[in-house]
């Protein structure tokens, strides 16, 4: 890998140099996004309980009983609800061996930012003084760090430019898994088998394909793309990171622009290496169907020892029972009422008769009334539910009242202090929260809500009593608002709720998913794009020069598109002139390109007889003309189009070999090539060989007509 | 002070994540912390003890509320309470002794059966002693010591009591680092030539016992149970080789096929409880029952400070922890029958298993081998019936 050896004096100098150094962390307290409003808008996403138990202390749980001496938090949004939070668990001692140190920054609206100012902060105090663990404060893990970071440093010290180590996870590569448990679109790494660099990085919205630079293929000997990792957004970084953040100022997203900077743009030829780890547990909740699952998963115990029954970080541990119902002493339960498996009850709550309890976690100090049923529901604390209502898979936060008979139906979210009216039905997915949908979606709103949180009371509690004098949108003694989908999002919405994944919705995926099978087996892999195999391991490497072949199958796509959705000829001239900046071709080859594709289009429409196909033909070239007369300027570029069209006919399209000759007549008769071009073209094919004189020979009649046309010409010139 | 506190602190720390496993390990932690809890706490000119028996108690009960599972830490500090009281009772003894000599009317023989029997449940060798009016005699002694420490020299008896308390942890420090080899010493009278031996789990003191009767010349063969799914007997058959002997590993399924060729069950405990019912490592229960079955001894191997003078079946008492799944499953692999909504697969992954004191043949501790239902005399011994409940 090329690896720089330092001299062994400064090698030895460096391990006493790192054997001082204190394990330190960054944990940024703030997401970044947006995806737990409404909930977000008046608590930050780490203080949100996880079975009862605020997101952020399981992060500084593990980080601390993982060696971490010293952790920097960065607070963005609800910054004084955060340090607040950290000032009283440390006054009682959760977390002994871990200092906490937290950096507030309310202008920030991104991982970068945050990044940046953290680099600003720390180049006047130099806290910062080695290799850091990047973490955001929604993990929830239980992975060893040490070997982690002595491998990192190992690795660091023989070669300077590996900045960064990221951890990845196994977890099944269906995407319909990826889907049903964390909501995550595919995600595609691209990894060295041997040296663990990471090389490339890919987060698929659409479904299952990737594209792979063949320089990488050029470089590596072997290549491992692998689709069944999960990223568990654990990272330990060199200061270099930092530093290449302040540098790059437009870096926002940590993988979005962070990785692709390095990965793509090579800069100062700095690498990232992946480090899997096995039977540890470590996720991210990301959005409400992590935050489901993960909870789903610290009942299980996978988080093990961060469980609701061990008192990690001063929580008060529950009795944990059969079937993973975990329970506090004082919980008052009518004889009648049932709580089944996979749940947890916390402090002080009551459950009345007849109540049932499945999958759900319910908070301390919880009032449920009689046959109340709660499934796959996350309740927070200090709910009160009244008689007979029904509730599934849905989020309730502190301080709602759900009146008697209301159903809370798939999907639901309820934000802080909500009434739901009596007999209320609150339809699927949707958000509710006394705070009225912010218009701008932008992450700064959480900020300005944030600032003015002093005045959120008040404002709170007049709104409240405003809402109940005239009755609002949760029935007539309902208080909070229904927060609209906004457009586009819809689709996201039954991807990221706590509802399992609709029947149809599941449908779909199957479906999308054999019809990518099918198409496997029918296209012969014409595209040299890597079809991505279950962990195939791809050794070959890609002709050189084929960026012409990526090239033209750019242009084509483009074409048919442009064909389908009846796009203007100036836009698809838009759309093909940057295709060629990006892939630095010459206009010429752009000419090339476009007529193979529109020859193609020709031959694709269905014809019965060589007249229809050659009518096709003409029909589509004096429709696009325009676009290919663009790029045929100077003769040159026509005699490419000549030529190219010549192969054509030899290889891929042998139907119109018959047609040479009248399609080529067509193209002059359009203008798009000129007499000049066919001349200079007859000339060059002249000395050929007899194979290549076929066409040559067909239109000989034409090119003879041509002669004689330019003749008559000069003659008329002549006399004139 | 504040050290004490910082260092209780990271205790708790410890074992609230965790961090320390193995009764032996925790319990001479425990130990060693009660230690400088005693040597730093700052008496009180009255009621000595009562301060020291809070001081330890509140210190104690924040160390069993971290990890209750570990039963040990439990026991070290009811051991250590108890070493409180028996010191301020032989102090008690020897100031009313000089106040006899004053004339005060007392027999110091009446006033130490009157402590003996405070401290201990009646037993029927107490009651034979035949003091009858011991339990009309008042119980003052801390209050005497106080009347009578106004004209003796007031910091020497500070001194004494805090002195005899830490000689007396002292002495416990030793008991538990000892333990092994007060136990494998019994061993050549337990294991004889050519017998087979069957153990599950990796235990520290299985293995000096074991290797004891290997040093006296008796030849033996060792079947290990694997212990599922921490394969902690891979550790110990290890070790065993290492120590050149004849050892044989078995899954813990292939228990009961093998138990016919066995002579005798050798496990380490977890914890015996007071009914003589032993907790141990997962699938003892099982080799129990095999044993019983086949009528072969399952003897238990168990120093001290593992005798817990609690019953297994008080609501209080956490018999066991459960572990993460993926010591038993690759949580990739599985990942999608996790699925959210209503997970269908439950993993379960206990770390002990209680054995009915009707399945052990015998317990040795560091006294010797008893019966189970001898366990809870020797508990009797040492704890006092007041600090059960902590």
């Amino acid at each position: 890998m090329g690896a720089q050896k330092k001299g062994g004096a400064r090698v030895s100098d460096d391990t006493e140099e790192q054997t001082r150094q204190r394990l330190q962390a960054i944990l940024l307290a703030d997401s970044f996004t947006t995806k737990f409003r409404p909930v977000t808008l008046e608590r930050p996403k780490v203080l949100l309980p996880l079975a009862n138990v605020p997101m952020i202390d399981y992060t500084l749980a593990w980080l601390e009983s993982a060696g971490i001496e010293e952790v920097f938090v960065f607070c963005c949004a609800h910054s004084t609800q955060i340090t607040d939070y950290l000032q009283t668990s440390s006054e009682q001692q959760s977390h002994p061996n871990l200092l906490v140190r937290t950096i507030e920054s309310h202008r920030s609206i991104s991982a970068g930012d945050a990044l940046r100012y953290i680099y600003e902060q720390q180049t006047e105090t130099s806290q910062i003084q080695g290799d850091f663990v990047l973490v955001s404060g929604d993990t929830v893990s239980n992975m060893p760090l040490a070997d982690l970071i002595r491998e990192h440093r190992e690795r660091k010290k023989k070669d300077e430019k590996a900045i960064m180590t990221m951890v990845i996870k196994k977890s099944k590569p269906s995407p319909m898994t990826r889907q049903s448990r964390l909501g995550t679109d595919e995600l595609f790494v691209a990894v060295d088998p041997v040296t663990k660099q990471l090389l490339h990085y890919e987060v698929d919205h659409v479904r299952g394909s990737v594209c792979l630079d063949k320089a990488l293929m050029e470089s590596n000997p072997s290549v491992m793309i692998c689709n069944d990792m999960q990223d568990c957004y654990i990272d330990v970084c060199s200061p270099e990171v930092l530093s290449l953040f302040e540098d790059n100022f437009d870096y926002q997203h940590l993988r979005r622009d962070f990785f692709k900077g390095v990965l793509g743009d090579d800069i100062m030829g700095y690498k990232i290496f992946t480090h899997e780890i096995g039977s540890s547990y470590a996720s991210r909740v990301d959005n409400f169907r992590s935050y489901d699952t993960v909870s789903k998963d610290i009942i299980q115990r996978w988080t093990y020892p961060y469980v609701p029954d061990v008192n990690f970080s001063g929580n008060r541990p529950l009795k944990v029972g059969r079937q993973g119902v975990y329970k506090a002493s004082d919980v008052v339960q009518s004889r009648s009422a049932d709580v089944g498996a996979c749940s947890v009850v916390g402090y002080g709550t009551k459950i009345g008769n007849g109540g049932r309890v499945l999958n759900s976690v319910i908070g301390n100090g919880c009032c449920i009334g009689a046959d109340v049923v709660i499934e796959g529901s996350y309740v927070w604390d200090n709910v009160v539910i009244e008689d007979g209502c029904e509730i599934r898979n849905a989020i309730v936060c502190d301080g709602v009242r759900i009146r008697a008979g209301a159903v809370l139906q798939p999907g639901v979210v309820l934000s802080f202090k909500v009434v739901v009216g009596r007999g209320f039905v609150v339809p699927a997915y949707s958000k509710v929260s006394l705070l009225q949908q912010p218009m701008k979606e932008d992450s700064d709103e959480e900020l300005e809500y944030a600032d003015s949180s002093s005045g959120t009371a008040d404002r709170l509690s007049g709104l409240s009593l405003e809402m109940e004098s005239k009755g609002s949108e949760l029935g007539p003694d309902g208080v909070g608002y229904i927060w609209e989908v906004c457009e586009g999002a819809h689709d996201e919405e039954w991807k990221h709720s706590v509802a399992p994944i609709p029947e149809d919705k599941l449908a779909e995926i199957i479906q999308a998913m054999e019809d990518d099978d099918t198409e496997d087996e029918i296209v012969p892999r014409k595209s040299e794009e890597l079809k991505s195999d279950v962990d195939s391991v791809n050794t070959d490497v890609n002709d050189p020069g084929d960026d012409y072949g990526y090239f033209e199958r750019e242009v084509e796509g483009t074409f048919l598109r442009a064909v389908e959705e009846g796009i203007k000829v100036e836009l698809g001239i838009l759309e093909i002139n940057s295709l060629r900046l990006s892939y630095n071709m010459e206009s010429a080859d752009c000419a090339g390109a476009i007529f193979y594709a529109m020859m193609k289009l020709a031959v694709d429409t269905p014809h019965s007889s060589l007249r229809e196909l050659s009518e096709n033909a003409s029909s589509i070239i004096a429709k696009w003309k325009g676009l290919l007369g663009n790029y045929v300027k100077h003769t040159d570029e026509q005699i490419e189009v000549i030529m190219k069209f010549e192969e054509m006919c030899q290889e891929t399209a042998r139907e119109l070999s018959p047609l040479f000759a009248q399609i080529l007549q067509v193209l002059y008769d359009k203008e798009v090539v000129q007499e000049d071009a066919i001349l200079r073209w007859a000339e060059e094919k002249a000395g050929a060989d007899e194979a290549d004189k076929v066409y040559l020979q067909q239109c000989e009649a034409f090119i003879q007509w041509l002669k004689e046309a330019s003749e008559e010409e000069d003659e008329e010139e002549e006399e004139d | 002070m504040p050290d004490v506190q910082s260092m209780v602190l990271e205790f708790v720390n410890k074992l609230r994540k965790r961090k320390i496993e193995g009764s032996q390990a925790t319990a001479r932690c425990t130990v060693e912390l009660l230690k400088s809890v005693v040597s730093h706490h700052r008496l009180p000119r009255a009621n000595q003890a009562s301060a020291l028996i809070d001081a330890v108690r509140g210190v104690g009960a924040q160390l069993v509320a971290a990890n209750p599972v570990e039963l040990a830490v439990g026991n070290v500090v009811r051991r250590v309470l108890h070493i409180i009281r028996e010191e301020d009772l032989s102090l008690a003894t020897a100031a009313v002794s000089e106040l006899d000599f004053n004339g005060e009317g007392m027999s110091a023989a009446v006033v130490a059966a009157a402590a003996r029997s405070t401290l201990r449940p009646p037993s029927l060798q107490t009651l034979l002693e035949g003091t009858t009016e011991s339990a009309t005699v008042p119980y003052t002694f801390s209050s005497g010591v106080d009347s009578e420490s106004k004209t003796a020299d007031k910091s020497s008896i500070t001194q004494k009591l805090k002195d005899d308390v830490r000689g007396g942890i002292d002495q416990l420090i030793k008991d538990i680092t000892d333990c092994h080899e007060q136990i494998a010493e019994q061993a050549i009278e337990h294991i004889h030539q050519n017998e087979v031996i069957l153990t599950l789990g990796n235990s520290r003191t299985v293995l000096e016992f074991l290797c004891a009767a290997k040093e006296k010349k008796r030849s033996f063969r060792v079947f290990v149970a694997e212990g599922a799914p921490r394969y902690q007997g891979h550790v110990l058959a290890k070790e065993l080789v290492a120590r050149g002997l004849q050892t044989t590993v078995i899954t813990d399924s292939a228990v009961f096929a093998m138990i016919s060729r066995v002579n005798m069950v050798i496990i380490g405990a977890h914890a015996v409880m007071a009914n003589g019912g032993v907790i141990g490592p997962v699938g003892v229960n099982m080799a129990a029952l095999a044993a019983k079955k086949h009528a072969v001894p399952f003897v238990v191997l168990a120093g001290s400070h593992k005798l817990c003078p609690l019953y297994p079946h008080n609501p209080e008492v956490l018999l066991n922890e459960l572990r993460s799944p993926c010591e038993l499953l690759d949580f990739g692999e599985f990942s999608d029958c996790l699925d959210s909504g209503s997970p269908l697969v439950q993993v379960v992954n206990p770390t002990f298993d209680y054995v009915p004191p009707s399945l052990v043949s015998l317990v040795i501790t560091d006294t010797g081998g008893h019966n189970p239902s001898y366990m809870y005399r020797l508990i009797a011994d040492y704890y006092s019936a007041d600090d059960l409940v902590m």
